[in-house]
């Protein structure tokens, strides 16, 4: 009896480092438990997301009237670029499993054929973000405008293209009355129209009414807007005041059209500077100040993640080159790395889902 | 790097032969397409559905979240090839990971619906 146990367990194997129950090399099962532990911090973001979310009910913003933007394009098409970057690394995702399967053949020409595909397709994907970042910074054309009732709304429709301001009364950097400033004569400090437009309906130098607004300039020129009109403008409400019920995302009706007098009710906003455009971490014309930072800080961290995992790529296809990984017997490295990689394509399934669908 | 006989190399299991990777290739571009056609039935849906208190709306919220776990699991089992490692090691990446996030979303829904209800 005394020597039983002995027998089962052998010393020299079981118990001195030599052997994984798993099966599985150190850096891999490293690597699996990093992403664990990272897994439950992005788990973390997203609950919190979700948490906030609930708690605020409808002024919330939804996701296919906030990302409906192509570059390059005007109009309305919602969630068409989100698809767009998801499907680009799904696409990465799967060269890089490619990469992996021809690195169990020792295949090194399809390993590096791969890895260069992975890592180009991370590069078009950080691209794409630095798009979308660039365009909910920027915001849209109509901004989001508080009412004369004091609700809150944001604005669907086809901006009317700004052609010219026409001098009234001339400042320091534009001279003569009745002439035109273009995008092709503007100073560089306005920028150009659209810019100058924005800029001065915040800072309340916009005044009159839709199709006869005046603009004060940097330079205290005054100048009439010469302003197609806008087709379609719709006003959604996001937080009620005392005329304007909330409107609900399931029923266009209840949205402020034109024969209900959107029109004036924008450019009454406009003339009195009650405008957000864009997105800072003070303020942004999607929603409550927390949609942003919520914004602003998962998608950030999703994409560093990204960006790091482009650089680890670099690294190994740097290495597949030299011929490191195939000297040492194995391509267990790219294996890794695909790890991270894919675990990074995992998140952003959960980030689509969760920012831009519901 | 030089190869020591005492330690056993994990890394050299996985490897395969020409045969079995046109296999694994296959099995690749398949997952490849399931996840792309639920990435477009999603989009397809969230341009449909509106968001309100309608039933419908509750419903598709419910299967996205449920696709979402479907691509997850296609990820990882497949992609990250947990579905081909060890069970007891599969089990010790995936049951914590699953007790703690469902834990966390009842939680954090719970108490957000409770909140949202106060203000």
């Amino acid at each position: 009896m005394s020597g039983h146990a002995s027998n089962e367990i052998n010393a020299n194997v079981g118990w001195d480092g030599k052997g994984s129950p798993f099966s599985v090399g150190y850096g891999k099962l490293m690597m699996w438990f990093f992403l664990v532990s990272d897994a439950l911090t992005f788990g973390g973001f997203l609950i919190a997301y979700g948490f906030t979310r609930y708690s605020y009910g409808g002024s919330w913003p939804i996701g296919e009237e906030t990302f409906d933007a192509l570059p390059f394009l005007h109009g309305s098409y919602p969630l068409a670029y989100v698809a767009l970057m998801t499907f680009i690394l799904i696409i990465s995702s799967v060269t890089m499993v490619l990469a992996v399967e021809a690195g169990h053949r020792m295949d090194r020409k399809g390993v590096t054929k791969w890895m260069l595909a992975t890592v180009l397709g991370g590069l078009i994907f950080v691209g794409s973000q630095a798009w979308e970042w660039s365009h909910f910074i920027h915001g849209t054309k109509f901004g989001r405008v508080e009412l004369s009732d004091g609700s809150v709304a944001t604005a669907k429709g086809e901006f009317g293209k700004i052609q010219s301001f026409e001098i009234v009364k001339p400042g320091a950097h534009y001279a003569g009355i009745g002439e035109l400033i273009t995008n092709d004569n503007i100073t560089k400090e306005d920028g150009d129209l659209m810019h100058a437009f924005q800029h001065a309906a915040a800072k309340r130098n916009l005044s009159g009414t839709a199709g006869a607004m005046m603009i004060t300039l940097h330079d205290g020129t005054v100048a009439r807007v010469n302003k197609d009109a806008d087709q379609g403008l719709q006003l959604i409400v996001k937080e009620a005041g005392t005329l304007h019920a909330l409107s609900s995302a399931d029923d266009e009706t209840t949205r402020i059209h034109e024969e209900e007098g959107s029109v004036a009710l924008y450019y009454e906003a406009l003339s009195k500077g009650n405008v957000v455009y864009g997105a800072n971490l003070h303020e942004n014309e999607y929603g409550p100040q927390t949609y942003g930072h919520f914004f602003f800080f998962v998608t950030g961290f999703h994409g560093f993640h990204v960006t790091i995992g482009i650089i680890l790529n670099i690294v190994i296809f740097l290495n597949v080159l030299k011929g490191t990984y195939h000297k040492r017997g194995h391509y267990e490295m790219v294996e890794k790395g695909g790890l991270y990689w894919h675990f990074v394509d995992l998140v952003w399934v959960f980030v689509f889902t969760f920012f831009y669908l519901i | 790097m030089e190869q020591r006989d005492d330690i056993i190399e994990y890394s050299l299991y996985n490897h395969h032969s020409e045969e079995e990777g046109k296999k694994m290739r296959k099995k690749i571009w398949k997952v490849t397409l399931i996840l792309s056609l639920v990435t477009l039935f999603e989009v397809i849906c969230g341009l449909i559905f509106k968001q309100g208190d309608s039933f419908s709306w509750h419903a598709i919220k419910v299967i996205f979240i449920i696709l979402t776990v479907v691509k997850a699991g296609y990820i990882v089992l497949s992609f990250m090839h947990l579905g081909d490692e060890k069970k007891a090691f599969k089990w010790i990446i995936l049951l914590p990971y699953l007790i703690f996030i469902f834990y966390l979303i009842f939680v954090g829904l719970t108490e957000g619906a409770a909140v949202g209800m106060k203000m």
